[in-house]
């Protein structure tokens, strides 16, 4: 090895472990610069309470309306997304386990739906909202998530789903099981974890992302009470009050996206340990 | 004890099952028609090359030049692809290479919560860091004047957004390398590092340039956090320093007054209409590198 070769493996080696700790390093001041200007800002009376009149000039209140808002969003599109994928990923994967060419193309079309931006299905979702004379609404917003999350969920269920054993299969074939049963009693519970796993990972994307919401939601400062009525969300409330010129109005958002940091780290913790817990009811092979 | 036999039982299983499918196949046609058909407003008057080659934009007047848009989405993408391409690569390389095991059990949590990191907080994080930092210290320091808000701004919150996406298709691509070929590289007398260069990398190409292509896609469509650094200034940027506007933050600023003046809010379908052409086209092209990689 000569000298300059010897100098080549130095230098890159040095660039790539710069560039690993470089990430560690964003990630560890995104995460601090959240925590310390959000934690300041934080109180109950935030957390508990609707904006109240002139909170968008620093006045009290606090933005439960847009935490519920979210919650209701995100869990209605991820039981909607929920109903429509899990057949899905089992149809890929109990029905057409024959027929790789047509699986491929399937699973194509997925990812492809899944690299569009989500402010393409907020515009979608608009010019729906036009074509059936919907308001912005909990309903609208629910249906644009839902758009938006179906292929990331269908795809995470599908990676799982394939890992189940052949056998397994024709165990359950051999006594007599016919496919849907094979579908809906044996890959579910075989994949639970996984299962779980993909609804909260689309959950947290569906919670998190503004641009869908945009059209749709529309905005409120009163609790949702029904379907057809629109409805606050975090990302837009943390993007409203930082557009204030009004100092505690910023320090509010800054405090909004704190709560809804947690909430998605919450989360994915929560699936993280589930996915450990329900290992029990898996058949080891 | 159940309501159905198990014959009836599948069928309803089986059907729900087909128009689940049938729903999610046809989501990438409905998509483009739908948008289509709220566009063709505008590009009955007008033609498409005007509209993408136009610089004026006055939708009061009727003028629609998307140019200066298409430029800022341009500009943005490919410096954070310029800071994001060699991150990942190299942390790839490291993290698969040279270090333990117990390592990437580190990465893996670390690059899931970097993706799971909403798009809000992102811009936030750029207005609260890297925004200051621009205008206070890069740009008096490279002798610009400088808002921070810049499409170097946007880049750099995009690039770091991208990252989980992009290092975790490309550790999966390192990963999946046959270990011979390492092993038959280093018995030939290669150094590590010639190993990697000679014969990793030159595997790998396909994979990584499908994973760029993926992360370019994704950065292209970004809304919110770019919306909240990058400025909004409708005019073609001079240099990295300066503001600029990008299509998806064009429709998410305007939707709410699109309903006042005619034909504005076809034009904002035609951005989106956009926007998912270019997606489309990114992921079908990197599509074919990807199984071109795995065929080998």
């Amino acid at each position: 090895m000569t000298r300059g070769q010897k100098i080549e493996e130095k230098v890159f080696k040095s660039l790539m472990i710069f560039a690993t700790y470089f990430i560690l390093a964003i990630l560890a001041i995104i995460i601090y610069s959240i925590f310390e200007k959000g934690i300041k800002s934080v109180s109950w009376e935030m957390l508990t309470q609707i904006p109240k009149g002139g909170y968008y000039y620093g006045k009290g209140g606090g933005i439960l309306n847009a935490i519920l808002g979210s919650l209701a969003l995100a869990t209605g599109a991820s039981v909607l997304a929920f109903v429509i994928g899990l057949p899905v990923a089992l149809y890929l994967n109990v029905f057409l386990i024959r027929h790789k060419k047509v699986i491929d193309v399937i699973r194509f079309l997925l990812d492809l739906v899944w690299g569009i931006p989500s402010i393409v299905y907020g515009a979608f979702g608009f010019s729906l909202m036009i074509f059936f004379g919907l308001q912005t609404s909990l309903l609208a917003g629910i249906l644009t998530v839902t758009l938006f999350i179906l292929p990331i969920m269908i795809r995470s269920m599908d990676e799982i789903l394939r890992t189940v054993p052949v056998g397994l299969q024709e165990a359950a074939y051999s006594l007599g099981s016919n496919k849907s049963e094979i579908a809906f009693k044996i890959f579910t519970r075989q994949s639970f974890s996984g299962i779980i796993t993909a609804v909260l990972l689309s959950f947290g994307r569906g919670i998190g992302d503004a641009a869908a919401v945009l059209f749709t939601a529309g905005y409120t400062d009163h609790l949702p009470n029904g379907l057809l009525e629109p409805v606050a969300t975090l990302p837009l409330s943390i993007f409203f009050q930082l557009s204030s010129p009004v100092p505690e109005v910023q320090n509010r958002a800054y405090a909004s996206a704190l709560v809804l940091t947690l909430i998605i780290l919450i989360v994915s913790l929560f699936s993280r340990g589930l996915g450990k817990r329900y290992h029990k009811t898996k058949i080891n092979f | 004890m159940y309501l159905l036999n198990r014959k009836q039982r599948h069928a309803v299983n089986y059907t729900w099952m087909i128009i689940s499918l049938l729903l999610v196949a046809f989501l990438p046609f409905l998509l483009f028609l739908g948008l289509y058909i709220k566009s063709v407003l505008l590009l009955d008057d007008y033609s498409l090359v005007d509209l993408i080659f136009s610089r004026t934009w006055k939708p009061s007047s009727g003028q629609f030049g998307f140019y200066p848009f298409i430029v800022g989405s341009v500009w943005v993408t490919l410096v954070a692809m310029l800071i994001t391409a060699p991150v990942c690569l190299l942390t790839a390389i490291y993290v698969t290479q040279y270090t333990r095991k117990y390592f990437l059990r580190i990465m893996h949590p670390a690059i899931d919560i970097l993706a799971g990191i909403p798009s809000v907080v992102y811009g936030l994080w750029g207005i609260l860091v890297i925004v200051p930092f621009i205008s206070q210290y890069l740009g008096p320091w490279m002798g610009v004047k400088t808002m921070g808000y810049s499409i170097l701004a946007a880049s750099f919150v995009l690039s770091i957004m991208i990252i989980p996406f992009v290092l975790n298709i490309l550790i999966e691509i390192f990963r999946s390398i046959p270990m011979e070929l390492k092993e038959a590289a280093l018995s030939l007398g290669a150094t590590q590092w010639q190993t990697i260069k000679h014969v990793l990398i030159k595997k790998a190409l396909p994979g990584i340039i499908a994973a760029f292509g993926f992360g370019l896609a994704r950065a292209f469509g970004e809304t919110m956090a770019v919306l909240m650094v990058v400025g909004n200034v409708v005019r073609l940027p001079k240099s990295v320093f300066d503001p600029g506007y990008t299509l998806p933050a064009l429709i998410a600023n305007n939707y709410g007054e699109m309903m006042s003046i005619p034909k504005y809010d076809s034009a904002l379908m035609f951005a989106a209409l956009l926007l998912l052409a270019v997606s489309l086209f990114f992921n079908l092209v990197m599509h074919f590198f990807i199984v071109r990689y795995n065929k080998f």
